[in-house]
């Protein structure tokens, strides 16, 4: 059999070449981007002396302490939550069969919220009973706890004689989602104004307060995230030809389904519990990469981590840069620059890739 | 052989499926004929071991069938099922490689390459193969998805263990070329030794492609055997309720008029 005949399949190394490729450069994108974030601010320095910094030589101690001491972990910090919510829109994506799927539909987002509004309402009451160490990590602990609750409440209620239905899910997701926006609405009529400006800036999302503490804590949640999220891909592909039709491929589809609830609800509540809600970044970055490259998930996953990272990175230096000396949300930087650019996409290549 | 014993299935109150007791023979085509919500596509979803019944046991070449896992099911039996939806820009190049995905990193990965070329030649879909599946009509999506499930199912070696495959209507959406060529493809299987089940509408298609006939109505296995002796007009009339007439033709093929 001469090579011009050989049938393209997923799998074949004649597919796959390609598209390893927009891995590659996605990745270099990212490290450009990377290196962007620590040099632009303000307080400009130079790519040259940023790299010089970064591999330890001699730089001015003022430079060193702006890059080490104040961009570095927020780039980090951006890298792995820009990581976490691209890649797991593109599983829930891949999940639902439904492009139109995004980490907040199963209520992770909405939870999240309602548990840092809580603290931001709430938490000094909490001032006499809780050592000072602790209290500072409370917000993103009670972030983290509210996505986890609601989605698994959500994943409880969609669960019928021992499968999941998909569609009750969403729905549940739905009222889930509306409830604790309902609930926060409350409190933010009962809030006063500094607590108003506290839940306005957590609900619009920010890199600013995260740092190094941030990166720990969120770190090995998206990490071990991208791990299970990772070596799906195979079985996503099936699951986009329908459940039953994944099971007859040998996918054990249940197991799929919790492992990556588990895993979304890991890395997407981390990463709002540290950053607060950045929107459009879990909904379009897969679109990106699936534009460029097809939904293969092999190619699909990784690109969607990657690519997001690096729009997170983008967004955040814009965030620092464009108010100086304050600094724009970063929720805001992804809704007001992302979406134009996803519609004009969309109108460009309307119907060609979905 | 897949033997499935006493098996019934429930819904809510509902018995889609009484007592059912059925085998698939490695080789030979079995017909799953009977009207509107006799419980066929049930019996798919069971006998693919899909679906657990509610009584009864099954097995496949005498292994418990509810114990298996579902990729060790897959390496034994492909399904074909009704109107499979798909809203990602996969070509058909790919929704077909999908079916050597339960051979993902084993041995037989090998012979993915293989399989993809062959099926594509035997599905006549060579001309639609780069093309993006969610553009093509039904009918070419079905022969899509029939390619799909021939390359799960394919081995390069003729001694490969028993392999089974379920079609559900899979000439539903054809022309009457390619259903010819679909069911011809599928009877070419049995020749290798694969056990198929397949449901069909026609009863007439039953006659020209099928070894074997099961009749079923109400969840209750009416009648089954030999295409000859199962295809009687008593049989269809208390199956169908409709009177029905067997004429022959020249050439000695029955023909049935309802």
């Amino acid at each position: 059999m001469s090579d011009v005949a050989r049938p393209r399949s997923i799998g074949s190394p004649l597919q796959l070449a390609p598209r390893t490729l927009v891995l590659a450069g996605l990745g270099v994108l990212l490290a450009i981007a990377f290196v962007g974030a620590l040099a632009i601010g303000a307080m400009p320095i130079p790519f040259g002396d940023v790299l010089k910094i970064l591999f330890g030589q001699d730089a001015d101690s003022q430079s060193r302490a702006i890059v080490l001491g104040l961009r570095l972990p927020r780039a980090v910090l951006a890298i792995i939550v820009g990581a976490g919510l691209g890649l797991s829109g593109a599983a829930l994506q891949g999940l639902f069969r439904n492009p139109l799927a995004d980490p907040g539909l199963i209520g992770i987002s909405g939870g999240a919220a309602l548990g840092a509004v809580l603290i931001i309402m709430f938490g000094h009451l909490l001032l006499a009973w809780v050592p000072d160490a602790i209290y500072q990590h409370l917000l993103p602990v009670a972030a983290f706890a509210g996505g986890l609750v609601a989605t698994f409440a959500t994943e409880r209620i969609a669960r019928q004689r021992g499968a999941v239905s998909t569609a009750m899910l969403l729905l549940a997701g739905i009222a889930m989602n509306a409830m604790a926006g309902a609930a926060m609405g409350i409190l933010i009529f009962m809030s006063d104004d500094r607590q108003l400006r506290d839940i306005t800036f957590w609900t619009m999302g920010s890199l600013a307060k995260g740092g190094w503490s941030g990166v720990i804590m969120a770190g090995p949640f998206v990490g071990l995230a991208c791990f299970l999220i990772l070596r799906s891909g195979r079985a996503l592909n099936a699951m986009l030809l329908g459940e039953r039709e994944a099971m007859h491929l040998g996918v054990p589809v249940e197991r799929l389904k919790q492992i990556l609830m588990v895993a979304t609800a890991l890395a997407v509540g981390a990463s709002v519990a540290v950053s607060g809600i950045i929107a459009f970044v879990g909904i379009v970055v897969p679109h990106l990469v699936r534009m460029a490259v097809g939904p293969d998930h092999r190619i699909v996953l990784p690109g969607s981590a990657l690519l997001g990272a690096t729009l997170l990175l983008f967004a955040d230096s814009m965030a620092r840069v464009v108010v100086i000396p304050a600094e724009l949300p970063i929720g805001l930087v992804t809704s007001l620059v992302g979406s134009p650019f996803f519609l004009w996409l969309l109108v460009r290549k309307k119907g060609l890739r979905a | 052989m897949i033997e499935a014993h006493d098996i019934s299935v429930r819904a809510n109150k509902r018995f889609l499926l009484v007592d059912c007791s059925l085998c698939i023979v490695p080789g030979r085509v079995t017909a799953l004929l009977g009207p509107n919500g006799a419980g066929k596509s049930t019996a798919i979803s069971v006998l693919s071991g899909e679906r657990k019944p509610d009584g009864g046991h099954m097995t496949i070449d005498g292994q418990v069938m509810t114990q298996m896992t579902a990729v060790e099911l897959a390496r034994r039996r492909a399904v074909l099922l009704q109107n499979s939806s798909l809203d990602f820009a996969f070509t058909v190049g790919e929704v077909v490689g999908l079916g050597r995905l339960p051979f993902a990193m084993t041995r037989d990965a090998l012979d993915d390459d293989g399989a993809l070329a062959t099926v594509r030649h035997v599905a006549g879909i060579e001309a639609l193969w780069d093309q993006t599946y969610h553009t093509l009509s039904g009918g070419e999506r079905q022969r899509v998805q029939f390619a799909r499930a021939l390359a799960q199912i394919w081995r390069r070696t003729p001694d490969a263990p028993q392999r089974y495959l379920f079609l559900d209507e899979p000439t539903s959406a054809l022309d009457l070329r390619h259903r010819r060529a679909v069911l011809t493809s599928m009877r070419a299987l049995a020749l290798q030794g694969v056990g198929v089940l397949v449901v069909l509408h026609d009863l007439n298609l039953a006659v020209d492609f099928a070894d074997d006939v099961v009749l079923l109505r109400d969840g209750h296995v009416l009648s089954q055997g030999p295409v000859d002796q199962v295809l009687t007009p008593e049989n269809l009339s208390a199956c169908f309720d409709v009177s029905v007439e067997i004429v022959t033709r020249d050439d000695g093929r029955p023909v049935i008029l309802a």
